[in-house]
């Protein structure tokens, strides 16, 4: 995200993006300065309230006791903080939640590539398969959750798993509580990678459809294989939708919450079956919960801090940022 | 989209790919539809079991249809006095309703603005919306229930919807497309002396159909599909939405199963609607939105 650039001081320099404008010095336009106002005031006053403020003020919580409150005046400085660093639950929901993106982002971006040279591979009914496989994306992780659940991975002989299992003669296994091994996972993963891998198809199938079609026509003059187009040319010309497909993917993983409340009944809401907890149910747990919002604020901001070094050093990482 | 274009000359008239036998893409095909079956899966188990009895979803022997079909299943979805799912779809509807289209013009208004509207410090309200996304948007549900708590939104349809009506992603991607939005139109407008505000509603937001449908649909689902939210601020039942109903079912004590799955499916049902008819603005949607990150 580039947000290099300082705030403009008063005579604005013409920008490449807008209308070039001759430079020279002009009396401000009110007429331009209320229309501006006017159709940004509802963003930036929503902005402010939902965001800044509450920013601001959940900052200052998390530096107090406000157990049962959300006045700020009981000042105790970085205990909120000490407590959640010597909490093992909470030390816990990060492994959980480390686990868990090191599954998900891999499996998602190989699947999403995939299905996306696949569907572009075919000639016929490319709408008709397109569309099947993003479908799942209008469906909540609520509603998939009920049917991984309830019927995908209910434990029952019944359960489509177990179905399946017994045509390979295994036994039954109750997948959400069965710990060790924790197969869980399966049920965790597959469900995300069911509603998800349609959009990123379709990230994917935008990007392949701007490859000009003359790359691979050089390539097989020059007798590539197929491997080779792939790994010399189409990752490549690639690489920008990559890089946005990758970031949105981990950025999603760590903000993980729908399908682990639902799939484990953790929380508030019954009864846990495998003890996995992501941060962010952690968070709900305690400032919903408990009712506890300065260590609900403290939780919410080490996270931030968590998601924001993860991404930069990503970025780092894969070269996002770059500008070409 | 920054796509690296190489700087090849243009194709000239493409000669048909040698080498493509009619039998070279069976596989794929055969591979696509397999996938096809797995992803269409879950919608069968889900139609599947809405219309069982309840011996029959939990008995231990696999069968593949329903028999007979039980319709009663959609009855006492809307029966049981203890999760309200009619009251839980409404509140879905007026929410999502109200949510999508307003927070698309606010985007699209805000867009514009800093977009085409040259003045002294719009540099400073970009960076301004800008430096919100760099917040983990789900992270914020403890800051923006601490504020919505204290204006008093807890358990109300405002307070559900207040939060969501400001998205920094959608007046970026708004600015994106008014950055390249041709400007002999508003020269004309304002050669027929249209002030800026009339411009923009006369002329602009007349031309940006599209992209007001594709960011709304994704509005739309999105707002649906919430949860984590909802379940934040709408504690009490008479503010629960579809997707919170169809959870406090799901993780009851006792579980009518088979009613749980209709309304899994009457939940489904409007977005998979949704989903067919606008399809191709949904895609471009999801297509602006991924690669503007």
């Amino acid at each position: 995200m580039a947000v290099s650039s300082p705030p403009a001081t008063v005579p604005p320099r013409p920008r490449a993006s807008a209308a070039p404008v001759k430079r020279r010095r002009r009396k401000v336009d009110w007429r331009a300065v209320g229309a501006f106002t006017v159709l940004t005031a509802p963003v930036v006053i929503g902005l402010g309230v939902f965001k800044y403020v509450a920013i601001a003020w959940s900052f200052l919580l998390s530096f107090n006791d406000a157990r049962g409150t959300i006045s700020i005046g009981h000042w105790i400085g970085f205990d909120n903080y000490a407590f959640l660093l010597g909490d093992s639950a909470f030390r816990d929901s990060l492994v959980v939640i480390a686990l868990f993106t090191v599954f998900i982002v891999p499996v998602t971006f190989v699947a999403s590539l995939g299905l996306a040279m696949l569907v572009n591979g075919i000639r016929r009914g490319r709408a008709f398969f397109r569309t099947v496989f993003l479908i799942p994306g209008a469906v909540s992780y609520v509603v998939a959750a009920l049917v991984w659940k309830m019927a995908l991975f209910n434990g029952l002989p019944s359960g489509v798993a177990n179905v399946i299992g017994g045509l390979f003669g295994a036994d039954p296994v109750p997948w959400l509580s069965e710990t060790s091994p924790p197969v869980y996972w399966i049920a965790v993963v597959t469900l995300r990678l069911w509603l998800q891998v349609g959009l990123y198809m379709i990230l994917f199938l935008a990007g392949l459809q701007a490859i000009s079609p003359s790359l691979y026509e050089a390539g097989e003059l020059d007798g590539t294989t197929k491997w080779q187009a792939f790994r010399y040319i189409t990752l490549p010309q690639l690489r920008n939708t990559s890089v946005a497909v990758l970031l949105l993917i981990l950025i999603g993983a760590f903000q993980a919450f729908d399908e682990f409340y639902n799939l484990f009944g953790t929380g508030l809401s019954g009864t846990a079956t495998a003890p996995v907890k992501p941060p962010l149910v952690y968070l709900y747990d305690s400032a919903l919960g408990d009712q506890n919002y300065g260590v609900g604020s403290a939780g919410a901001f080490l996270l931030t801090v968590i998601i924001v070094v993860i991404t930069l050093l990503q970025g780092k990482f894969v070269g996002f940022g770059k500008k070409d | 989209m920054a796509v690296l274009t190489p700087e090849a000359p243009p194709a000239p008239a493409r000669p048909v790919r040698p080498g493509r036998r009619g039998w070279g893409r069976a596989p794929k095909y055969a591979l696509a539809g397999l996938l096809v079956l797995v992803f269409l899966m879950p919608f069968y188990i889900m139609v599947r079991n809405a219309l069982m009895t309840r011996p029959q979803v939990s008995s231990p022997d696999w069968s593949w249809l329903p028999d007979p079909l039980s319709w009663v299943n959609f009855h006492d979805l809307f029966a049981d006095p203890s999760v309200p799912m009619g009251h839980a779809l409404l509140n879905s509807l007026v929410i999502a309703v109200i949510t999508a289209p307003v927070g698309t013009m606010f985007g699209s208004m805000a867009g514009y603005a800093l977009a085409r509207i040259d003045v002294p410090g719009r540099r400073a309200v970009f960076t301004y919306v800008l430096v919100t996304l760099m917040i983990p948007q789900s992270v914020t549900f403890v800051p923006t229930f601490v504020v919505v708590g204290a204006m008093g939104g807890v358990n109300t349809t405002w307070g559900i919807i207040a939060p969501n009506l400001f998205s920094a992603f959608t007046v970026i991607l708004f600015r994106n497309f008014y950055l390249r939005f041709p400007a002999e139109i508003e020269e004309a407008g304002r050669l027929d002396g249209l002030g800026y505000l009339g411009v923009y509603r006369r002329l602009v937001l007349p031309n940006s159909g599209s992209m007001l449908a594709s960011l709304g649909a994704l509005m739309f689902i999105e707002s649906w599909n919430s949860f984590l939210w909802p379940l934040v601020i709408g504690q009490d039942p008479s503010s629960w939405t579809a997707q919170i109903a169809l959870s406090t079912f799901l993780t009851a004590q006792t579980i009518n199963l088979p009613a749980l799955f209709a309304g899994a499916l009457v939940t489904i049902a409007p977005l998979v609607a949704m989903f067919l008819v606008a399809q191709r603005f949904i895609v471009r949607g999801i297509a602006a939105s991924g690669l503007k990150e």
